[in-house]
């Protein structure tokens, strides 16, 4: 993801690519039992076996330059992961590395964050305020535009996650529920926190 | 073979591919036809690169239609045609059908040799407006 400051590009992609397959591996089971409330029960699955297999092309990914990293990491979850958040998050994945900026500093980057969220949002057919992930990705551009510390971003991506919570989705799976997908946390929302959050201890490590 | 292609798309490999022997059923060998089901692993799911090969599999000059069924589905679905890229994408839609009425009807319209846009007009009859 593109939350990261100039002074810590120097962190390295396949750090990067461990925090972010070892906290969805870690909250597996917790993303498929948001899933299992409103919507088929697969997403801590599916989120696993993509990121994973990212994992598994690590060594690969991090001799690559930033915007071919970024986008063999988003086909990778577009061919692995099997249910809509494959496209969804790889789209987010694909367009920032295709959107990549020469020299990345906070500005450039919020700007390539923009582009993927809209991507992702072209690809749903869905916005903001629709319980989705991009619940959770608008705020975080908005922050890193701020000048927010990565902690303060992870912090405000958590937040944003569990607002969805008294949210009534009208796009995806849960949509179905109507009103019974009240009173339950996103799990696109709740995953794309997560990974902030582990690209944010990457770059700014617990003092 | 020159008339359009059906491509059935489900989260079930087993629902796949009971819709794809009843329109086998109903068309016979008339039509270009290849059903997908099931996520990477062989769970409940779909899988982009299986959708682009079943495209393959059924790809007609005329044409392909998608009959899918749930979101995921449907998503994965226009990812595939995505990455299979113009000029065959231009000629491939995901219909807004239920997919085992839409399959059948489809390629019945199909086995006619109308065109893609009757084709996929004929599905979305189905669909409540």
């Amino acid at each position: 993801m593109g939350v990261t400051t100039s002074a810590a590009m120097s962190v390295d992609l396949s750090s990067l690519i461990t925090s972010c397959a070892d906290t969805i591996s870690a909250h597996a089971d917790e993303l498929t039992a948001l899933d299992q409330a409103i919507g088929d029960g697969d997403h801590g699955l599916n989120m696993k076996r993509g990121f994973e297999a990212v994992r598994g092309e690590a060594g690969a990914l991090a001799g690559k330059p930033m915007p071919e990293a970024l986008k063999a990491i988003g086909m990778k979850l577009v061919m692995t992961v099997g249910g809509a958040s494959g496209p969804l998050f790889g789209t987010l994945f694909m367009t920032l590395g295709k959107e990549w900026p020469a020299d990345p500093d906070r500005a450039s980057l919020a700007a390539t964050l923009r582009k993927a969220i809209d991507a992702v949002a072209a690809r749903g057919k869905s916005q903001t305020g629709q319980k989705t992930l991009l619940d959770v990705l608008e705020p975080v551009q908005a922050a890193l535009a701020q000048g927010r510390t990565p902690s303060e971003i992870a912090a405000i991506a958590d937040g944003a996650a569990e607002a969805t919570k008294p949210v009534k989705a009208i796009r995806g799976r849960a949509s179905f529920l109507g009103d019974r997908s009240i009173g339950h946390v996103d799990p696109g929302a709740r995953s794309a926190a997560l990974l902030v959050r582990a690209v944010a201890q990457t770059l700014e490590p617990a003092r | 073979m020159s008339n359009v292609g059906i491509v059935i798309v489900s989260h079930s490999p087993l629902v796949a591919e009971g819709t794809a022997d009843m329109v086998r059923q109903m068309v016979g060998d008339e039509v270009p036809l290849a059903w997908c089901g099931g996520n990477p692993e062989g769970g409940l799911g779909t899988s982009v690169g299986a959708i682009m090969e079943a495209i393959d599999r059924a790809w007609s000059e005329a044409g392909v239609a998608i009959l899918v069924d749930l979101g995921g589905a449907e998503t994965n679905s226009e990812m595939a045609v995505e990455m299979i890229g113009e000029p065959r994408a231009g000629r491939i839609v995901i219909c807004n059908a239920p997919i085992v009425e839409g399959a059948v009807m489809a390629a019945t319209e199909a086995s006619g040799g109308a065109s893609l846009a009757d084709v996929v007009a004929t599905a979305h009859e189905l669909s409540p407006a």
